[in-house]
């Protein structure tokens, strides 16, 4: 198994037809675990971090996913292979850039990955599109019985699951949602979402985890509480009430901008859209906002029946050929294939070597236009 | 809604007083909120919230005499020092060793929580289960309790004694 045989296309998750997935476009769930009779990563020397991988690795290669495994040697790897597995959700920024012996083994179908010797020696993590977090929590948790049959994690009855930062502490677990929330953002209403998270003890970050900005209008939101409540009762608080209010909000900004602020909406669209269209050199973040409001128009089109005129001229571009199932015209898998192929790591690996940042916003510029121009 | 001072911006805080039984409500936004001395909680990393809590320790400590700020683990050598310049434990007895520094912290990241109540692995003790799982009963009965709920408090209640009885 080659990476390059995974890039040239988007994962099944992103962008996947799931439950509410024009704002919902994905649910992870990741667990952190230890071996019991080892250190903690930090305290641990190059050869017991070597014991851990291969005992870890071992496990985890014989598991019956349902789906091949590929297993990939990140501290061999090279820089640009990090990058596309951070790209693809695969692996951590903090696994792809930390020091030692670490590795991931991968469902090919990608909805499923063990980063092992992370921050805690096991770190395993489901992924889905749309708001499917009973079903995400339903697997990994399956998976973790399985991995638990062949080796021993370290557990106490009064703290739980045991981790190197006390903030993984009891449960381990991890609940993230990524969400698209373009219209909360040109109603000037991201603020009350921030105020709801953290009313409730959550985190907000960025496309791509920790420290990083929410571009294109896109934000993980996690638990960050573990301890003292179970597994169930944070994913039900997360699939039965924060994430359907949240979804509530950014369709009742939806709603508004076509009720009161279509003008503020169409020129977004189509300010997207003339960029897109002709532009000829254009970076990973000016991509990502303008995408994200292609994305907007072509969701407000299929969930809501909106047709202002910016959405008319945006379904009418001419449509893939490889996209038989929207025959009217450019769709949204056409857009969110370019939200992914276009990002650094893939671009490169797709031309087949590493580009300057000149020649990457060239090439990304290149693939849009293409995509959206097909015949005109 | 709008903000109640400025009558400008979207109100965001809303704040509900009961004073000797009449019930006050106040919608604010954020800025007028700030310029009342009402405080708004912002998000600091985790990370920035575990070394600013261990930094406040020492005082304390000197006073009770304690000896573990200085000591370190005897299975990795882990010291609270270490944990300053990155939240990380050296090792699982950590949590044992340096229980009484930790606890505080513990409690400050997990919204007062000291004790898990989720899953347990399959080889652990039907007796170490059984604990757990009444943890995790008693909590839901609180709730349920609090959100006067009372006829799934009964039924927790009914669980809980058929689990002690057990």
């Amino acid at each position: 198994m080659k990476l390059t045989d995974i890039s040239s296309d988007i994962n099944e998750w992103f962008g996947g037809p799931g439950p509410l997935a024009d704002v919902v476009i994905s649910s992870r769930i990741r667990l952190a675990r230890n071996l019991a009779g080892y250190k903690f990563l930090s305290h641990c020397s190059t050869t017991e971090k070597s014991e851990i991988l291969r005992k870890l690795k071992e496990a985890l290669m014989s598991l019956e996913l349902g789906d091949k495994t590929f297993y990939i040697s990140v501290d061999k790897a090279s820089a640009l292979d990090r990058n596309f597995l951070v790209e693809r959700h695969l692996i951590s920024r903090h696994h792809a850039f930390s020091k030692g012996p670490r590795g991931a083994v991968i469902a090919q179908r990608e909805f499923f990955t063990a980063m092992i010797n992370e921050e805690d020696h096991l770190r395993i993590q489901l992924l889905k599109g749309g708001l499917q977090l009973s079903q995400c929590a339903e697997q990994i948790n399956r998976i973790d019985d399985m991995i638990e049959a062949n080796v021993d994690y370290a557990f106490s009855p009064r703290y739980g699951y045991l981790t190197a930062c006390p903030t993984n502490l009891g449960t381990g677990i991890r609940v993230s949602v990524m969400l698209h929330l373009p219209a909360l953002k040109m109603t000037g209403q991201t603020e009350k979402f921030f105020n709801a998270t953290k009313d409730m003890n959550l985190a907000v970050r960025g496309l791509f985890g920790e420290g990083t900005e929410a571009a294109g209008d896109f934000y993980q939101l996690s638990n960050q509480v573990t301890l003292g409540i179970s597994e169930s009762d944070i994913v039900s608080q997360f699939q039965d009430a924060v994430i359907p209010e949240i979804v509530e909000y950014e369709n009742s900004a939806r709603n508004q901008l076509l009720s009161k602020d279509s003008d503020v909406l169409d020129d977004k669209i189509s300010r997207a859209m003339a960029l897109l269209k002709n532009a000829h050199l254009i970076s990973s973040q000016e991509a990502l906002f303008l995408l994200s409001h292609l994305r907007l128009g072509i969701n407000m089109h299929e969930h809501m029946g909106a047709s202002t005129p910016a959405i008319e001229s945006l379904c009418a571009l001419s449509r893939q050929d490889d996209d038989a199932d929207n025959p009217q015209g450019v769709s949204i898998t056409t857009i969110n294939r370019l939200f992914m192929l276009t990002l650094p790591a893939h671009l490169q690996l797709n031309y087949g070597k590493p580009l300057d940042p000149t020649h990457r916003d060239a090439l990304r510029a290149k693939i849009i236009r293409s995509a959206l121009n097909q015949d005109t | 809604m709008q903000c109640q001072i400025c009558q400008k911006n979207e109100a965001t805080i809303h704040l509900t007083e009961i004073t000797n039984g009449a019930r006050t409500e106040m919608h604010l936004c954020e800025h007028c909120a700030q310029e009342e001395g009402i405080a708004v909680k912002s998000q600091i990393s985790l990370n920035e919230l575990l070394s600013s809590l261990l930094a406040v320790q020492p005082a304390d400590d000197e006073l009770s005499g304690d000896s573990e700020q200085k000591s370190s683990c005897p299975h990795c050598g882990f010291t609270l020092e270490q944990f300053r310049k990155e939240p990380v434990l050296g090792c699982p007895y950590d949590y044992e060793v340096f229980e009484k520094s930790l606890l505080p912290l513990i409690e400050k990241a997990h919204a007062g929580n000291s004790r898990h109540c989720g899953k347990v692995p399959s080889k652990t003790p039907a007796d170490t289960k059984k604990q757990i799982e009444l943890m995790r009963l008693r909590q839901q009965l609180e709730t349920a309790v609090e959100a006067e709920d009372y006829e799934t408090a009964a039924e927790l209640r009914d669980k809980i004694d058929k689990l002690n009885s057990e």
